[in-house]
């Protein structure tokens, strides 16, 4: 088992793509935890100053300033919590409901375990987006029901890939040999079919990461993100949009922030499947829209 | 017929989880409270008004009731008035699903013929310079915002260029409608002057919804390639002297396809989701557009009408998909 292990990751810190996400990831984290001290100007979150308003990149404001005269990288740089703090809240409540879901209905089949994958599958007949858009409108604008419907939705990609995973390792010997010596339901659960199926969740949620920041932004574009001012990257997309032949600058900043960090976890999620399970090629991942 | 069996199957569930989903969609957009009537009649309202006009759209009743009443009308194709366009909603929805599957079609054959051959070259070229180049770009368009493209190529090539008209679908009154799918029309009434002007409408919307669908099927062709060019049989017609390019063509191409294929049915998907935000960019009449508009207007019957052709149209493409996969592959169904 280790020298399998530290071939992967050696191979894993020679990947140079999987080098430049986990890079690009790291800046994000550090951008987002330190922002009050590393943007330029913290008081722009909130503060505007009308008579700078829509001003292109120079040595003052290094990505430009918007229509309220704020700076645009600072609030990128306050938007980077909010990105992060969606896509782990949101992805981390999908998988804490998702993957026992799908732990028990393939442990345990029955009618109940068929009633949960159909409720999932019918989930999954619809673009996340589409339902996502109709919770986040009824519930209101606010980054809290943004994450809320994007759990909702997303659950159903880790119950589903757990529950095949699980069903296919119970027929396993070691799994049925760990029944017949008398484990408990629980004991296999946790200690002999998680660790095994670990691999394929964490590469799935890397990849989830990604596309739940582009239809968290999508959310933001549309108006059912966070309300104004506050710094949400698809919230600025929006706002920039009337201004777009004369302020180029002013959709770039958070277009290129959102490209950046969805290119981080994607790549990242390429080069964790290559460690984690050498058997699957490389280049053969999902859309990333999803997590599909 | 393991084949006929399959399809059987498949259709049997198709009602089931189409009414699954009306079930959800409903419980979503009704458990949570907002007022649909408020938002109707706006803030001065007396409330005597609010309470008639709720009663005339059936939100007095209990919620079970709501929801039978809610299948009744579904099951006759009725999805009830749209709060916003007074109009029924089927209606709209009909009369706007052309403009959606013109795009998405377009786009899908778009994505498809740029996808495809990318996807083989790059693999038969393995870790070439172009290679290279073609992996950095599939990575880069599966990380790049929908909508944030949509604006990059209005403002490049309608703004600055002027190559494109800007959005909409057509300019002047368009050809007569037969099949709703403006090219088609126009084709039928030989009417160039529409067709270029469809087309050229149609050039950055298709455009944008194209390149990250492209760049999944770059990455699935170039995977299957390799993989079919590194199996034994490859390896055996290689030994015996048979040409390469015979191989690629008669044995290779085939097998690696049969991932893709399976992989139309979800980028399809992707697709859909895409075009309800790039709709929005371009002011595409489509079912997206009115998706966006009916939620903005709080309008439940209209998301729940729009949830269900959704619905239906992606579990469609999904059949249809699978059918033709078991003629590529005949594995599964002997």
């Amino acid at each position: 088992m280790m020298p399998g292990w530290r071939r992967g990751l050696g191979r894993f810190a020679r990947d140079r793509a999987a080098a430049l996400g986990v890079t690009l990831l790291v800046v994000l984290i550090v951008l987002a935890i330190f922002a009050p001290i590393l943007a330029p100007y913290p008081g722009d979150v909130a503060d505007f100053h009308t008579a700078n308003r829509l001003h292109a990149p120079d040595a003052d404001n290094w990505l430009g300033t918007d229509r309220m005269g704020s700076d645009l990288l600072s609030r990128i740089v306050f938007g980077a919590r909010i990105t992060i703090t969606i896509a782990f809240v949101a992805v981390g409540s999908a998988v804490v409901v998702g993957v026992p879901i799908g732990l028990l209905a393939g442990y345990y089949g029955g009618w109940p375990s068929n009633l949960l994958m159909r409720v999932s599958d019918i989930f999954l007949a619809v673009p996340q987006i589409v339902l996502a858009i109709a919770i986040a409108q009824t519930l209101g604008p606010s980054i809290e029901n943004v994450i809320l419907a994007l759990s909702v939705t997303y659950w159903p990609f880790w119950a589903r890939l757990v529950f095949a995973e699980t069903r296919s390792l119970k027929n396993e010997v070691f799994i049925e040999s760990a029944i017949a010596l008398g484990a408990s339901p629980w004991r296999v659960m946790v200690l002999h079919v998680l660790p095994n199926i670990a691999s394929s969740i964490i590469v799935r949620t890397s990849i989830g990461m990604g596309g739940t920041i582009l239809t968290a932004a999508a959310l933001g574009f549309l108006g059912l993100g966070a309300p104004a001012p506050t710094p949400e990257w698809g919230r600025m997309i929006a706002e920039s949009r009337e201004f777009l032949p004369e302020a180029w600058w002013y959709a770039t900043a958070p277009g290129v922030a959102i490209f950046v960090v969805v290119m981080g976890f994607n790549l990242v999620g390429d080069g964790l499947r290559d460690f984690l399970d050498p058997r699957i090629r490389r280049g053969a991942s999902g859309s990333g829209a999803g997590g599909t | 017929m393991r084949r006929l069996e399959m399809i059987v199957s498949r259709l049997a569930w198709f009602v089931p989880t189409l009414a699954g989903l009306v079930v959800i969609v409903f419980l979503i957009s009704n458990v949570i409270p907002t007022d649909p009537v408020r938002v109707l009649l706006g803030e001065n309202a007396t409330p005597a008004q609010v309470e008639a006009m709720r009663i005339q759209l059936g939100y007095d009743q209990p919620l079970w009731v709501q929801l039978a009443r809610h299948f009744r009308d579904v099951l006759s194709g009725n999805l009830g008035i749209s709060i916003y366009t007074q109009r029924p909603i089927s209606e709209d929805l009909a009369q706007r699903l052309p403009a959606t599957l013109e795009l998405t079609l377009v786009a899908i054959t778009l994505s498809i013929a740029l996808g495809i051959p990318l996807g083989v070259i790059s693999a038969l070229k393995r870790n070439s310079l172009w290679d290279h180049v073609v992996r950095v770009l599939s990575v880069s368009g599966l990380a790049i915002a929908a909508f944030w493209l949509a604006m990059l190529l209005q403002f490049l090539f309608a703004m600055k260029l002027g190559a494109a008209p800007l959005n909409s679908r057509i300019d002047g009154f368009g050809p007569t409608p037969v099949t709703g799918f403006m090219i088609v029309d126009s084709l039928l009434d030989w009417d160039m002057e529409s067709l270029r002007s469809a087309l050229s409408h149609m050039a950055l919307p298709a455009l944008t919804l194209a390149l990250p669908a492209a760049a999944t099927i770059v990455r699935f062709t170039r995977a299957g390639v390799l993989d079919v060019i590194n199996s034994n049989h490859v390896l055996y017609q290689r030994a015996m002297g048979m040409p390469p390019g015979l191989i690629v063509w008669k044995y290779v191409l085939r097998n690696a396809l049969t991932s893709t294929v399976t992989q139309i049915g979800l980028i399809f998907g992707v697709l859909v989701t895409n075009a309800v935000i790039v709709e929005t960019v371009f002011d595409w009449p489509g079912i997206g557009t009115f998706a966006v508009q009916s939620i903005l207007q709080s309008d439940h019957k209209a998301i729940i009408g729009f949830t269900i052709w959704i619905g239906a149209l992606i579990v469609i493409v999904n059949l249809l998909v699978d059918i033709v996969h078991s003629f590529i592959d005949p594995r599964g169904t002997r």
